[in-house]
């Protein structure tokens, strides 16, 4: 049931995403970056954690799990540490997915030629 | 001849000479390959939890780092940049694009030096989605805390 889940969410956001690509004139920079902030709106009221719960993987795919992310670690540390918190918590659970882009895509660019 | 060409005619011929309006073929397309990322990304949690007993956390967070891996590796091979022409966002808003955005800059700007090349253009693409999602995790993260609701 979460694979059928996670087939329909994340082919629904990206069908949206495609949807307001088509029909605006926003490049795909402008549609990702809308994305993320949908993503962290979503889940200052936990609504995201809600959508996690019954799709599954699907929804930690999308560039909105991103915005999640970065509020939910916010939000985590803010309830131990206070104000403070929200600064100290922003990157803990996103920093995996950065670190590793960061790593592989500075490795591939050292091996590998750019093709035209 | 053009001027007796009347408006009729002259838009059913432009109409027969256009390509057909691919907007519905893109969003299916994006559809499908979304859903299947999709799908691909539950499997492989499935899997670790099936086969390795680790929680569900742990597997999503190794699931991300594989699928980053597996975009940024075809990034640099060069084949995704043509996939991401005919599928558009179906690879673009999946944690793949975030990946694909950053290989496919520190690649184009290679040649400038590690610096000012790589260094300076590895975020050049990628430094807008961190930096709405800090600002925007920022300021409902504010609200929210002021709100007093707990998580």
């Amino acid at each position: 049931m979460l694979l059928l889940n996670s087939f329909l969410f994340c082919g629904i956001v990206c069908m949206i995403a495609q949807i307001i690509l088509d029909n605006t004139k926003l490049t795909p920079g402008h549609v990702t970056s809308m994305f993320v902030v949908i993503g962290a709106f979503l889940d200052s009221f936990s609504f995201y954690d809600k959508i996690i719960k019954v799709v599954g993987g699907g929804a930690l795919l999308p560039i909105t799990s991103f915005g999640h992310s970065l509020i939910h670690g916010a939000l985590a540390k803010a309830n131990e540490y206070g104000i403070l918190g929200i600064l100290m918590g922003m990157f803990d659970l996103t920093a995996t997915g950065i670190t590793a882009a960061i790593i592989f895509s500075f490795i591939f660019t050292l091996i590998f030629k750019p093709k035209n | 001849m053009v001027i007796t060409m009347k408006n009729e005619k002259y838009e059913r011929i432009a109409k027969d000479h256009t390509a057909p309006n691919p907007k519905l073929k893109n969003a299916v397309i994006a559809f499908i390959v979304g859903g299947i990322i999709g799908l691909i990304g539950e499997g492989i949690i499935e899997l670790l939890c099936m086969y390795t007993h680790m929680s569900r956390n742990n597997a999503g967070t190794i699931m991300i780092v594989i699928m980053i891996f597996i975009a940024s590796l075809s990034t640099a091979l060069g084949f995704f940049d043509k996939l991401v022409t005919k599928c558009k966002c179906g690879l673009l808003i999946p944690i793949t694009g975030f990946a694909h955005s950053m290989t496919s800059a520190a690649l184009d700007y290679k040649r400038e030096g590690p610096i000012y090349g790589i260094g300076a253009n590895i975020f050049k693409l990628a430094g807008s989605v961190i930096l709405y999602g800090i600002i925007a995790a920022w300021f409902f993260g504010m609200v929210r805390f002021l709100l007093g609701g707990k998580i």
